[in-house]
């Protein structure tokens, strides 16, 4: 994976950063604030929405639904949006789904190479490195070597299919159904779903 | 416009750095910067690609130096000021000095549920059927503005493959410059790893992109 020193320098950059940027958004928000723009509470409530409501398990729910139940698989197929929105998952960067599927012989990776679009309703937040040069840069020239950096090595003969996200659709990835999950209710099969997995930068968990 | 925000096949960025059990957040202001740009953007006085747009004027280096929280915030404050709701001097003095525009709408707490499960569905209808067929050939068009596209430049005069007709959208490259909505037919484009890449391109690569039409031609 990653050397210490790569993280160390990373941090030690991003701390510097802060303290400006703690500084700069407090400002906006006393200014916003004091114009009568902006609601305090309306902030809290849209951080504890990402942090608590919208995050991965909505997507990982998508995900063990369609192993389970071809029908739902298809209609994941026809129409994500309606399909996901029928768990009860829609909204911003969700409005336009798609659901695209590994299998034997192609392995899909998600980015957005011109910003950050990310399927939220499904995902949550986007993780950093998701948003950052190095990843938005390199997953549509050398998705292998951004694979083998996420601990996951492609037989040669399996094809790979990038998409960049350059439009408003918003794209999950429907990883393939590990072996050994026979008996696995929903619950348990959506454990085997990571984030990292729905976008593509790696596959499903075994099962214990 | 070529700026720093397309980044597609650009090299020098070192290894992705993936953090394992990454937080939602990694400073209390990250958390401030979410619920301000989404507050502000609320107030429905620019759209998303205008919002996109703002970003990508972001000098290159300050861009690239950039956390993206920190790319949102710096945005913000040109959207801020352009549309006449805060001053760079007063966000730099943390100062009210002038009457702000009026918003169309000011979140509060309890329209939040409501505005985020609505989103900003950005699908439009057309009044014309699509110029181009699942199967079809097609050639990128070679152009370099200096407004807005979502055309990257890795994929641009290239031959690919239309895969799926996605539906009619917004057109960002004139929504960005308050020049109307004008939906356009959006494709999913496929091309081979080597038609983008060329020599020594991964022979196992596709790539595709959505397209607007007008981002087309026939191959």
């Amino acid at each position: 994976m990653h050397d210490d020193h790569h993280h160390h320098d990373h941090d030690h950059h991003q701390d510097n950063r802060y303290s400006d940027m703690q500084a700069r958004v407090k400002a906006l928000e006393t200014v916003l604030t004091e114009k009568g723009l902006i609601d305090p509470a309306a902030i809290d409530a849209i951080v504890e929405t990402y942090e608590t409501k919208v995050g991965p398990r909505n997507g990982a729910h998508v995900v063990a639904k369609a192993w389970i139940e071809p029908d739902f698989a298809d209609w994941l197929k026809r129409d994500a949006t309606a399909a996901i929105a029928s768990l009860g998952y829609s909204g911003r960067q969700g409005e336009h789904m798609r659901a695209v599927f590994n299998t034997p012989e192609t392995h899909n990776l998600v980015v957005c190479t011109l910003c950050s679009c990310y399927p939220w309703a499904v995902l949550g937040l986007p993780p950093v490195w998701y948003k950052a040069p190095a990843y938005r840069s390199r997953a549509v020239i050398d998705p292998r070597g951004v694979l083998a950096e996420f601990g996951l090595t492609l037989p040669a003969e399996k094809k790979i299919r990038v998409w960049d996200s350059t439009a408003e659709l918003r794209y999950i990835v429907i990883p393939e159904r590990p072996e050994g999950t026979d008996g696995l209710d929903e619950k348990a099969l959506s454990a085997l779903v990571s984030r990292d997995a729905m976008i593509g930068t790696t596959v499903a968990g075994m099962p214990e | 416009m070529n700026g720093p925000h397309d980044l597609g096949g650009q090299m020098g960025f070192g290894p992705v750095a993936p953090e394992p059990n990454e937080p939602y957040f990694h400073a209390e202001w990250e958390k401030q910067a979410l619920g301000i740009v989404l507050s502000c953007g609320a107030f429905g006085a620019w759209t998303i690609d205008e919002s996109r747009h703002a970003r990508e004027n972001i000098p290159p280096a300050a861009y690239l130096a950039a956390s993206y929280y920190e790319i949102w915030i710096r945005a913000l404050e040109t959207l801020l000021e352009r549309h006449g709701f805060a001053t760079q001097d007063e966000i730099d003095t943390s100062h009210k000095r002038t009457e702000p525009a009026v918003p169309k709408r000011v979140l509060t707490a309890d329209m939040v549920a409501g505005v985020l499960a609505k989103g900003g569905p950005c699908d439009r209808p057309v009044g014309s059927s699509p110029r181009f067929a699942v199967g079809e050939k097609v050639r990128t068009r070679n152009f370099n503005p200096t407004g807005h596209t979502r055309l990257p430049r890795y994929a641009r005069a290239k031959q690919g493959v239309i895969e799926a007709v996605q539906g009619s959208f917004v057109f960002p490259d004139d929504n960005a410059h308050d020049l109307g909505e004008n939906p356009q037919w959006v494709y999913t484009v496929v091309f081979d790893g080597a038609e983008i890449w060329g020599d020594g391109a991964d022979p196992s690569l596709t790539v595709s992109i959505d397209a607007w039409e007008s981002y087309l031609e026939p191959a």
